[in-house]
């Protein structure tokens, strides 16, 4: 650990407590130190491993097996065989659990891509301007954050909806519906933090040389936060896909198409409990599992590759 | 202090209005006409009959008259308890059908919010620092935490009330049985209520162990330990100060997931078809039972008011700088 010193004034300023102003670091040496740690951390690398794979089934999966996920496909209620044809069995209805596996966390990785990423955006935007220009600009945004955050999001689901025609109502209207309602934590960190920036000497200097307020908060201030903003999109991207898990499981869900969190619907409405079918509720709870809790290792794992006072641990 | 609460007051009111006017506005602003779905229910009707019922429900439903009349009538009878009727439940006050479900939801989420918050905490605390610890209590709580709260239940109940036939599957009390003051129905109400609570448990048990566990860490780094463990305190005194300061961003945290956890217990149900607040929405949502719906949305906008209001009080009372604060000071 040689370059610890070097990189703990500049990962200080990134993440928990900006002390330092604002230094140049070449990106060449950055990314480099970057890597170094990233391979040395076993929770990154492990998590990035479960991603991976992860991410192989949802792309590659649905290209490789072609079977319609719903479609009958086979005998209703096989189990699991080594027969490469239902080879995760089959539902109550005969439909391949695979094919639903493999196209549910497609749609699973969509909607927290989306669904996180659109959050994030919103978050962003809300948590840099309220933090940088404060005073009444604040008390306005951080009302409305603060009404987000209370608001009954089903019911706005459901108005919403309810106008919709229904083929609008796949995948996508879902992500960006969770995109549009679940970024108000976000804004409050954000905000928090650009709070605790904007009075940096480096700011004052961008605002003395005559820059704009919002080239200064993408040129000065969101550089010396970018982990943080990195860390809060994947947390951002996991709970999304929570979110449009429940959605989907409470019967709100898209009205097309197929999603992890539908599998489990479906399961539940088609009794798979009682029927004892459980190849149809399993696989889909793993995914979900797996995908959301490798994205929070691969936080905690990042957390102590940009902040080397939790590497040692 | 005034001041302080006065603030609050205004934001919590003003949110509740605005939130209570976007809960008014599911019945009316629903495509097509929420009586005529009522009058698809009951067949057979003669026209005049079915016009002359048309007209009675739309005046049992004030929905005949004006909308600022009804907006204010709105206010009026939800000042007054009155949510109006629901259709799921045959026409009986939405009140008393949220009623009926409250006791179930508040005896799953109270203690499961916090028996789990506090054993988090105290298993977070203990594993930051030992190493034998935090190898275990960190994957388990990251997986406990990335699960569903519906798919854990569904494992539950597949584990141990279909496999090995431990715990009831559904519902919130046998079948056989009524709700009566008798140790035979009080023990078939615990047996119905263990798998539920355990599910919504373990999952809330994770977040908190991580996140306590992630700030004692951050505590002890910080200068204040750092001078504490030069001075030669104790590492039982510098890690209560720790843990003191961590505890804030905990307590701000139950209140961030209230909603969260609100949602939890909703999946949570569904899947044990537990007679709770839960269950009842995903009736009225699968009944398009409107009013039933806006009852019991403005039951959740307040139980989550209302608890954030809590967890404010609280504050003032555990962090002194709030205090300071309130006092026109700078902390």
């Amino acid at each position: 650990m040689t370059s610890v010193t070097n990189a703990e004034s500049r990962t200080e300023q990134a993440l928990g407590s900006p002390t330092g102003g604002a230094t140049d670091v070449p990106a060449k040496k950055a990314s480099g130190e970057f890597l170094y740690f990233a391979l040395r951390s076993k929770k990154f690398l492990v998590a990035m491993g479960i991603l991976f794979v992860l991410m192989v089934i949802a792309v590659f999966g649905p290209v490789v097996d072609s079977t319609d996920p719903l479609g009958q496909a086979g005998m209703a209620m096989q189990p699991p065989t080594a027969d490469p044809g239902n080879w995760f069995g089959t539902t109550y209805l005969g439909e391949d659990v695979f094919a639903q596996f493999a196209n549910g966390l497609r749609a699973t990785f969509f909607v927290g891509l989306l669904g996180g990423g659109l959050a994030a955006l919103i978050g962003m935007a809300v948590g840099f301007i309220a933090g940088y220009l404060g005073g009444w600009v604040d008390e306005i945004l951080n009302m409305v954050t603060n009404i987000f955050l209370v608001i009954p999001t089903l019911a706005v689901l459901l108005v919403i909806a309810s106008y919709l025609p229904s083929e609008w109502r796949g995948v996508p209207f879902e992500a960006i519906f969770i995109g549009l309602t679940s970024w108000p934590w976000a804004a409050r960190a954000i905000r928090a933090q650009t709070f605790s920036l904007r009075s940096r000497d480096f700011v004052d200097l961008a605002k003395l040389s005559g820059r704009r307020g919002w080239k200064i908060i993408v040129t000065e201030i969101a550089p010396n936060m970018s982990s943080y903003l990195f860390l809060t999109f994947i947390l951002l991207f996991g709970g999304a896909i929570l979110i449009g898990a429940s959605l989907d499981f409470i019967g709100l869900g898209p009205h097309e198409g197929i999603t992890l969190g539908l599998m489990m619907f479906y399961a539940t409405t088609g009794a798979a409990l009682n029927l004892g079918i459980w190849w149809w509720f399993i696989p889909p709870g793993i995914g979900i599992m797996a995908t959301v809790g490798a994205l929070y290792v691969m936080n905690v794992g990042l957390d102590e590759i940009f902040n080397p006072k939790l590497r040692d641990i | 202090m005034r001041r302080y609460f006065g603030r609050k007051l205004f934001t919590y009111t003003l949110t509740f209005f605005i939130a209570a006017t976007i809960d008014w506005l599911i019945p009316r602003f629903m495509p097509g006409d929420p009586v005529a779905g009522l009058m698809a229910k009951t067949g057979g009707l003669s026209p005049e009959g079915a016009a002359e019922l048309a007209k009675y429900y739309n005046n049992l439903f004030g929905l005949d008259r004006p909308m600022l009349d009804q907006f204010i009538g709105f206010w009026s009878s939800l000042l007054q308890g009155d949510l109006g009727r629901s259709v799921f439940v045959h026409g009986r006050p939405v009140t008393e059908a949220i009623m009926g479900a409250v006791p179930y939801t508040l005896a799953l989420l109270v203690p499961a919010i916090l028996l789990s918050w506090w054993a988090g905490n105290s298993f977070g605390a203990l594993a930051a620092r030992r190493k034998w610890l935090d190898n275990t209590v960190l994957p388990v709580g990251y997986i406990l935490t990335a699960t569903p709260y519906m798919w854990l239940g569904l494992m539950l109940a597949f584990i141990l009330g279909f496999s090995l036939r431990i715990f009831p599957m559904s519902g919130g009390y046998g079948f056989n049985l009524e709700p009566a003051l008798t140790w035979r129905f009080f023990t078939d109400l615990v047996a119905h209520w263990m798998m539920p609570f355990l599910s919504l448990f373990m999952v809330m048990f994770g977040g908190w162990a991580i996140g306590m566990r992630n700030m004692i860490i951050y505590e002890l780094e910080s200068d204040y330990s750092r001078y504490l463990e030069a001075l030669g305190a104790p590492q039982g005194l510098v890690r209560k100060y720790a843990f003191r300061n961590a505890m804030l961003p905990q307590i701000t945290g139950l209140a961030l997931q209230l909603g969260v956890i609100v949602a939890g217990s909703l999946v949570t149900e569904i899947v044990f078809s537990y007679p709770g607040i839960g269950m009842l929405l995903f009736n009225a949502i699968k009944s398009e039972d409107y009013f039933l719906l806006q009852g019991i949305f403005l039951f959740i906008i307040i139980g989550t008011l209302l608890a954030n209001f809590m967890v404010d009080l609280v504050y003032v009372l555990v962090d002194p700088r709030t205090r300071i604060g309130m006092r026109g000071g700078t902390a």
